[in-house]
């Protein structure tokens, strides 16, 4: 199984990028040339040079730091908000699909009503209503998450529940907590991996999304959707901070889907190659 | 067929109905006073308080929610609070330009998206293969609003084809072309780039089928079964979930239609929000829901038409 993903050229490139990023995210105060929040009203909007290599914004700040701080808030949205919704679409999925009946009924049901919603429309509507705070987009985007984890667990579990596995542990009496974590959980796991892997990219987006809106973590806070819509107001003089702080947004989100994909080919050989 | 689209049609209902509550719960819960934001912080206390009773604003939540329901039932979306028009009357007249916009990128997305996804398939492999791969990627990693700027950046501030921003006049094709040639450009990749893939993996698919091997082992030529027997079972799937694109693009065409300055959905959504303009608010995200509900529906049924395996029961 590993050999398959080490073989993948793709996968691997996308998790050394992916590395890279983290790097620089936990490393941040000390690879970050100057103070992200440092302003200098002298030299504004430079463009790249010695000092400043991607040059300065509308307030002075040097560019390349704010871009390595930025790193920071897409990485924990990206992935604390994927954890949340994993961990609550997994167990409603799984809640859903072991119990049945009426229970079933009324999760899948409130998953289709929270599906009604495009997920940027519902993610702009609870970050308006709870306020944008980091823990509160974390928040909103694990609800937006939900529903596709929740859905993608529940139907792996019916086909898991029907196998003959399941029919023999539960013929030898093994309790129902026992048959869902011991027997189908390992099961389905690689799938909901596979999402989540793919789905870190999708949250990073969102949050891009959101913060281009003015609805993400509050200025003067650096993170690269803020730093796209402070550069679109001075779009002509200083086309690089939005095409610089987009660039990483879009190679984040390109090295998580090449792991996705390379994930995917390693849990699921019959689509290697496809 | 008459019978199970009538069914799904009445489940819808309810989930509509559902939808609706939470709009309101949610609209609810928003922070600020709806009355001050429309009168502004200088406003006086009596000056407020009539215009929260006005608005209804002082009955209690379960008579407000009555009223919202019935008004609805009524077609009647109400005042926008801060603009005072009525806000069907909004909604209608920016809905052409959603539309249009996300059914141009659909349509982009089939235009470039299946033959690229054919050659890719045919060649698998080579370097035709690669590029496909490379290509569809980026266009499943680049968000839209900065694919957006990239374009505004080369072809109206560099090259000065197009139109920065706005929408031009809807009826005047030249004016409304040139508008939404870069959104839909922007919109379109992603959608190329699902298309792409999926033409891909499905024509792979069907390669191997048993039926397949037959008409390779009665001879007939690789061209002949490419567009007799595998493009037609592959590209069924692919475009009956056409209405499914359309869902997941009317959502991203929020960020488009911001980044342009076109009018639309997206555009009177966001604006709604930063003025605390509820009646707006709640109508628009109705109105989203309606629509996804509403191209679910069409897509499950067009899918159903075009595979007679799906049975009705």
């Amino acid at each position: 199984m590993w050999l398959a993903f080490l073989r993948n050229r793709t996968a691997i490139a996308g998790a050394a990028i992916a590395v890279l990023i983290f790097m620089t995210a936990i490393f941040a105060p000390w690879i970050a040339p100057y103070d992200p929040l440092d302003q200098d009203p002298i030299f504004r909007l430079e463009p790249g040079n010695q000092e400043h290599w991607l040059g300065t914004d509308d307030f002075g700040r040097d560019v390349l730091s704010r871009l390595i701080w930025g790193s920071r808030i897409s990485l924990v949205i990206g992935f604390a908000s994927v954890l949340i919704g994993m961990i609550a679409g997994t167990a409603l999925g799984m809640i859903a699909g072991y119990y049945r009946g009426r229970v079933e009924t009324l999760i899948m049901r409130g998953i289709d009503v929270v599906m009604s919603f495009p997920d940027l429309i519902l993610a702009v509507a609870i970050t308006a209503a709870l306020g944008a705070t980091l823990v509160n987009l974390v928040i909103t985007l694990g609800i937006v998450m939900t529903p596709g984890f929740a859905r993608m667990a529940h139907s792996a579990l019916l086909s898991m529940r029907e196998r003959e596995f399941v029919l023999a542990a539960q013929s030898i009496g093994a309790r129902d907590r026992r048959i869902i974590f011991k027997h189908i959980f390992p099961n389905i796991f690689g799938e909901l991996l596979v999402a989540a892997t793919l789905w870190v990219g999708v949250a990073i987006r969102l949050e891009a999304n959101l913060a281009f809106i003015g609805l993400g973590v509050q200025p003067p806070t650096p993170t690269w959707g803020n730093m796209i819509r402070e550069g679109v107001d001075v779009l002509i003089n200083a086309p690089g901070i939005s095409v610089y702080s987009g660039l990483c947004i879009l190679v984040t989100i390109l090295a998580f889907n090449m792991l996705g994909d390379g994930v995917r080919d390693m849990v699921d050989p019959r689509l290697r190659g496809i | 067929m008459f019978q199970y689209a009538m069914r799904r049609i009445l489940i819808s209902v309810p989930i509509l109905l559902v939808v609706l509550t939470l709009v309101f719960v949610v609209v609810r819960v928003l922070p600020g006073d709806p009355a001050v934001a429309a009168l502004g912080d200088q406003a006086s206390k009596e000056a407020v308080d009539a215009l929260r009773a006005k608005m209804g604003l002082n009955d209690p939540l379960w008579l407000q929610y009555l009223k919202f329901l019935g008004s609805l039932c009524r077609g009647d979306l109400g005042t926008s609070i801060i603009s005072g028009f009525p806000v069907a009357a909004q909604i209608a007249s920016v809905v052409p330009f959603t539309l249009e916009l996300t059914f141009l990128a659909v349509f982009l997305g089939y235009l470039f998206g299946i033959p690229l996804g054919i050659s890719a398939a045919v060649r698998r492999n080579s370097f035709v293969d690669y590029f496909n791969r490379v290509f569809s990627l980026l266009g499943l990693s680049v968000p839209a609003f900065y694919l957006g700027i990239l374009l505004i950046l080369v072809f109206s501030v560099k090259l000065r084809i197009f139109p920065v921003v706005g929408g031009g006049e809807f009826w005047d094709l030249e004016d409304n072309l040139t508008h939404v040639a870069l959104p839909a450009l922007a919109l379109g990749m992603m959608m190329t780039a699902y298309v792409t893939r999926m033409t891909r993996s499905s024509i792979l698919d069907i390669m191997r089928e048993d039926y397949v091997r037959t008409a390779h082992s009665k001879g007939l030529s690789d061209r002949k079964i490419l567009y007799k027997h595998v493009l037609r079972n592959a590209l069924i799937p692919i475009v009956a979930l056409g209405g499914l694109y359309v869902v997941v693009l009317i959502g991203s065409s929020v960020m488009v239609e911001i980044v342009f300055s076109r009018p639309g959905l997206g555009k009177l959504l966001v604006g709604a929000i930063k003025q605390r303009d509820y009646t707006t608010l709640q109508s628009v995200m109705v109105f989203y829901a309606f629509l996804v509900v509403a191209f679910n529906l069409i897509t499950e049924l067009a899918y159903g038409l075009v595979d007679p395996r799906i049975k009705y029961n």
